[in-house]
């Protein structure tokens, strides 16, 4: 047995660890409680408390980097300097706006965290969609507004749509999490708390079957129900794999490299990509309007970068916290194995929750106001 | 347990609440002036409000519309562009909310609505007629976005002006907090006492008026 002090110490983990999953759970219970756009908003007085200072600090800020942007893509018309100023603008404004789930910062997170990725992972899948995302807001007003002529209430009505197809793809994606995750979860359950072995081994055995069957086809699944698995038999026969049962690590290089590990990350950077973000869309017209659509659309990239920049740490941080727990809370016994598939369960659940929140409007964050 | 893991909690911890916090800033400015209207007999009918627009919001609004002269917009090309300003408004009850005497009022469909443009920027003129005109002796108006797309501020001179309004009514416009005043106010006692913490309502514009 470890001594005291560890185990108290993998206790005092547990509960931060716990602490944290709660917090997360809080924040977006926060948002999906604050309003229903599509009800009549609540009157003043039911206002609910939303956020500190410190948040209305960090608000304050992206409101002025945004503001000064109009200001210097006119000064860029006879200056051409004020191009570096916005570059520079857009950049920093990229840092401080990457908030918010319809950003796709949580859903990376709560993805990143429900399937065991690495922290390198993390931030080839925070560029990436912050690079399509940039694309998208280019493409649509390239072509809708310089190609086509099209009015703003057109504009609005494809970005409208594209943003319920978003909510609509996050949705989706949760679902999908939720249903790997659930079962490893509940197959966890069942062997923390072995059920009498006539109802607990044969299943466990089917399990086995069943999933190796499907490796070869389901590439998404197949990291987790392997390691699923493992974790099933080890708690149905012996200990002597202890190590591999754990999880404490992402995925092995190999598993990364394979056409599946990538397939998978597509799915997070098309969920959280495709939808641009209003103010990029904003610049790029108002740009247009300048005569500028070029300096938009460095503007645009900047701003992806700076975004991309604020995932990756958020997503790098979101990884160690959960390998931290992972190791912490003992890999090495049958509730600590527990306690992480019920971590990568409750991220999946966050996804799905932040989707369908985005979906019926219960999020406001960044909801498109056509008017 | 190193100290580093227990520090990467934390972080991760204060991130994690920070995200699902700071989930939006406004994208667009509107700068209003409104006028409270009465009726001879002393009550209140309506409320007209003027708002303007900020440049690049105006520019984007703008954007494929046909006009005359190229960069001029008149009252008639902008017409159809502010139906569907007051159209899509109502969905979100026009950011307008009314109390007479802390009893909610309701409003009516705009009317007289229309835009100009103007240096650059667009201003939208409508008339919200109140459902049915109240004579309380405390009427409180409160104009604001909850959901901070838009952030409302009234203008700098002359921001409310009472129509026809019985003599000896007092109007008082309080401002919304901004985020300086905020970021002045961060220290302990914010998250302590929790008064800073009603976001919506710091960017509430708040007119109260009242009457004898």
């Amino acid at each position: 047995m470890k001594p005291q002090l560890s185990r108290f110490a993998r206790g005092l983990l547990t509960c931060v660890a716990a602490l944290l999953v709660v917090s997360v759970a809080d924040a977006a219970l926060h948002d999906l409680l604050a309003q229903n756009p599509f009800g009549a908003p609540r009157p003043a007085q039911a206002a609910e408390p939303e956020a500190s200072g410190l948040i209305g600090w960090l608000l304050s800020k992206q409101s002025e980097f945004y503001r000064q942007m109009s200001a210097t893509i006119r000064a860029a018309k006879s200056d051409g300097s004020a191009v570096w100023t916005l570059l520079f603008i857009s950049f920093a404004y990229g840092i401080f706006h990457a908030a918010g789930p319809g950003h796709g910062k949580a859903v990376i997170a709560s993805y990143l965290v429900a399937n065991r990725e690495t922290a390198r992972r993390g931030i080839v899948l925070s560029f990436a969609s912050a690079l399509m995302q940039s694309l998208v807001a280019i493409l649509i007003v390239g072509v809708s507004a310089w190609l086509l002529n099209a009015t703003a209430k057109t504009m609005c009505k494809a970005e409208g749509a594209i943003e319920i197809a978003s909510y609509g793809l996050i949705g989706l994606f949760g679902l999908r999490l939720v249903w790997v995750k659930g079962g490893a979860f509940i197959r966890a359950l069942q062997a923390a708390h072995p059920v009498p072995a006539i109802a607990g081994m044969p299943h466990d055995h089917h399990d086995h079957d069943h999933h190796h069957h499907h490796d070869a086809h389901d590439h998404h699944g197949h990291a987790h129900h392997h390691h699923d698995h493992g974790h099933a038999h080890h708690h149905g026969h012996d200990h002597v794999h202890d190590e591999h049962c754990g999880h404490s690590h992402g995925p092995t290089p190999s598993e990364l490299a394979g056409p599946g590990g990538w397939r998978r990350g597509f799915a997070a950077i098309l969920t959280v990509g495709i939808r641009p973000c209003s103010g990029a869309i904003l610049v790029l017209v108002f740009a247009l309007a300048q005569g500028l659509f070029w300096a938009g659309i460095a503007a645009t990239f900047l701003m992806g970068l700076g975004t991309a920049i604020t995932v990756a740490a958020i997503a790098i941080v979101a990884v160690s916290a959960k390998d931290i727990a992972a190791r912490l809370s003992g890999a090495r016994d049958g509730s600590g194995a527990l306690f992480m598939r019920g971590i990568e369960f409750g991220a999946a659940g966050l996804v799905l929750l932040f989707g369908v929140g985005l979906l019926f409007g219960y999020i406001a964050a960044e909801r498109t106001t056509c008017f | 347990m190193s100290m580093r893991g227990l520090f990467g909690f934390l972080l991760a911890a204060a991130m994690t609440l920070m995200a699902g916090a700071a989930s939006a800033h406004p994208h667009v400015w509107i700068t209003a002036t409104s006028e409270l209207l009465y009726a001879a007999d002393g009550s209140i009918t309506g409320v007209r409000h003027a708002w303007t627009f900020d440049d690049m919001f105006s520019a984007y609004a703008v954007q494929g519309l046909e006009s005359k002269t190229k960069g001029a917009y008149t009252r008639e090309e902008l017409g159809s562009l502010a139906q569907t300003n007051v159209e899509s408004l109502r969905e979100y009850a026009y950011f307008t909310f009314a109390r007479a005497d802390g009893k909610k009022e309701r409003f009516q469909e705009p009317v007289d609505y229309f835009l100009d443009y103007k240096d650059t920027v667009l201003t939208l003129h409508f008339t919200l007629p109140l459902k049915a005109p109240a004579k309380p002796k405390q009427l409180v108006l409160e104009v604001f976005d909850r959901s901070f797309f838009i952030d409302f501020q009234m203008a700098k001179d002359n921001p409310v002006k009472l129509v026809g309004a019985p003599a000896g009514c007092q109007m008082k416009l309080e401002r919304p907090n901004d985020g300086t005043a905020s970021a002045q106010k961060l220290n302990e006692q914010t998250f302590l006492n929790g008064e800073n913490s009603n976001f919506g309502m710091m960017f509430a514009n708040k007119i109260t008026v009242d009457c004898p």
